[in-house]
């Protein structure tokens, strides 16, 4: 019993952390000096770095989907809207959350463990003593670049997913050219994509202020610092996975 | 000379673990002051509250007319211009070059944003603790000593009135370590910084400080010159002090 009112306390104080550290950044957000060169920064380690990984990805996605779309509705005779299948499917579930699981492994478990070195190495006592504030110059500009990227690196993985299904489903499937792409493009709406990008941006905000804030909690060295990194991995992954829930619910009360 | 930091009564403390259990200290304001004691005491954490990073449970810290403990988040980092900290391990940012780490209170902290004025205090910084060149160079590049120094460089860079350190000489080999410690005095006397150390280089610290404060469960147990410490009647004082010294003789 004890330690049941023991384990939750420590939930309820580790949550009450989050919750001054969310509050923290929001309030650093607004407060100057605006250091875009920063921003810029994580758009090129977060953004540019990253298009290979999920161009690769996507298109993979794109390609196997199409291969058991078609194999599926070919019985039915239904090949031609295979397009339309991947293209929502990929707009509105596939490209957010597989473009914020792979920018959570390469970029989530980054930020954690730069800030987490950071920490331990008394760099972030550093900047304290100089009189900047380590959460305006650290987490701000992450947690802004990827409420900017996450959308855009999703847009991206739509077109890719969509090519990678037309590659599979019109090339190597023999389905025809003009039925697929009338389907794909009666089928799909813009608010599939917009809901699609509308998610990777909240996705974005939820990793970024997660790793950065596990960062911050990095102690004891090394050690401290891959657990930090972990911790940071799995709870932003599992959180995304609910928000995900959550947003998709209100969404297909709301548009569709 | 005039008091520049005056700390009264000071009492921290982490859960039920007492740090600090009412200091009273004063450094006066051109002078070289240590604070030794055995590890664990509390010294780090005197130097946290000093620049407002920690705030005490109980008692007061002035620097001249400002008092630190009950001064507003914006008043704290004006003080805080007025600091330096040099810390154990350097604490240099490692993802920036050695002129961007020293660059960079110049940027965030005085809002410099001319690049040549940024090369030409780097360059003097370097110039000055005998590190001329390595502008380009990463701290995993630079020796023990070469990052402690380069620490405080870029503590130096904003000119400001007292300069902390934080063990400077800890972890570096006898010869690197009076470097070190020729470069505390020579801030002192040269730049007219107020420095405040400390250190477990007991030796060096009767060498080179004006004032000495042994630190011992959370409370100053002894304080004054090297020479008026050195005779003091206090039993960790004397076991402090006749550890160190024999280890000289041996």
């Amino acid at each position: 019993m004890i330690a049941i009112v023991q384990w939750v306390t420590r939930g309820l104080e580790e949550l009450g952390r989050f919750v001054l550290y969310w509050v923290g950044t929001l309030r650093s957000t607004v407060r100057r000096p605006f250091r875009y060169w920063l921003i810029l920064e994580q758009l090129e380690s977060m953004g540019v770095k990253s298009v290979p990984i999920i161009a690769l990805s996507s298109l993979a996605i794109g390609m196997i989907f199409a291969l058991q779309m078609v194999s599926l509705l070919q019985p039915f005779q239904a090949e031609v809207i295979t397009g339309m299948a991947v293209a929502i499917s990929m707009a509105r579930e596939l490209a957010p959350v597989v473009t914020t699981l792979m920018l959570i492994a390469k970029n989530g478990s980054a930020m954690s463990a730069e800030i987490g070195t950071m920490n331990v190495t008394e760099q972030i006592d550093a900047m304290e003593t100089m009189s900047v504030d380590p959460v305006h110059y650290l987490a701000v500009p992450r947690i802004i670049a990827a409420v900017i990227v996450f959308p855009v690196l999703t847009l991206l993985a739509n077109v890719i997913g969509v090519v990678g299904s037309y590659i599979i489903g019109v090339w190597v499937m023999q389905v025809e050219s003009a039925a697929y792409l009338d389907q794909l493009f009666t089928g799909l709406l813009p608010i599939d994509i917009i809901s699609g990008l509308i998610k990777a941006a909240v996705m974005g905000y939820i990793v970024a202020l997660i790793c950065t804030y596990h960062g911050f909690k990095a102690e004891n060295g090394a050690h401290g610092v891959g657990n930090s990194s972990t911790t940071a991995v799995v709870s932003s992954s599992v959180a995304i996975l609910v928000a995900d829930y959550i947003m998709a619910a209100l969404m297909m009360e709301w548009w569709f | 000379m005039s008091a520049i930091i005056t700390v009264t009564n000071l009492h921290k403390a982490f859960g039920s673990f007492v740090v600090l259990n009412g200091i009273d200290v004063t450094f006066e304001e051109g002078r070289i002051t240590t604070i030794i004691g055995q590890s664990g005491t509390g010294k780090s954490v005197l130097f946290k509250n000093m620049i407002g990073i920690l705030k005490p449970d109980k008692g007061e810290i002035w620097y001249r007319d400002t008092c630190v403990t009950k001064a507003s988040e914006d008043q704290l980092i004006e003080l805080r211009r007025s600091f330096g900290y040099s810390f154990q391990g350097a604490a240099l940012f490692d993802s920036m070059t050695v002129a961007e780490n020293i660059a960079f209170p110049l940027r965030e902290v005085l809002g410099i944003r001319n690049k040549r004025e940024y090369a030409k205090r780097v360059g003097e910084m370097l110039d000055w603790i005998g590190l001329p060149g390595i502008e380009k160079k990463y701290p995993a590049e630079l020796s023990g000593g070469m990052r402690k120094r380069v620490g405080v460089a870029r503590s130096l860079v904003t000119k400001p009135e007292v300069l902390l350190f934080d063990e400077p000489t800890t972890g570096l080999d006898p010869v690197l370590g009076e470097t070190i410690n020729d470069l505390v005095v020579r801030v002192n006397k040269e730049l007219g910084i107020t420095c405040i150390l400390i250190t477990h280089d007991i030796q060096a610290s009767f060498r080179i400080s004006d004032k000495i404060a042994f630190l011992h469960e959370g409370a100053i147990a002894e304080e004054g010159t090297p020479r008026q410490v050195s005779q003091s009647e206090h039993p960790m004082v004397r076991q402090f002090i006749e550890n160190s010294f024999s280890l000289l003789e041996v």
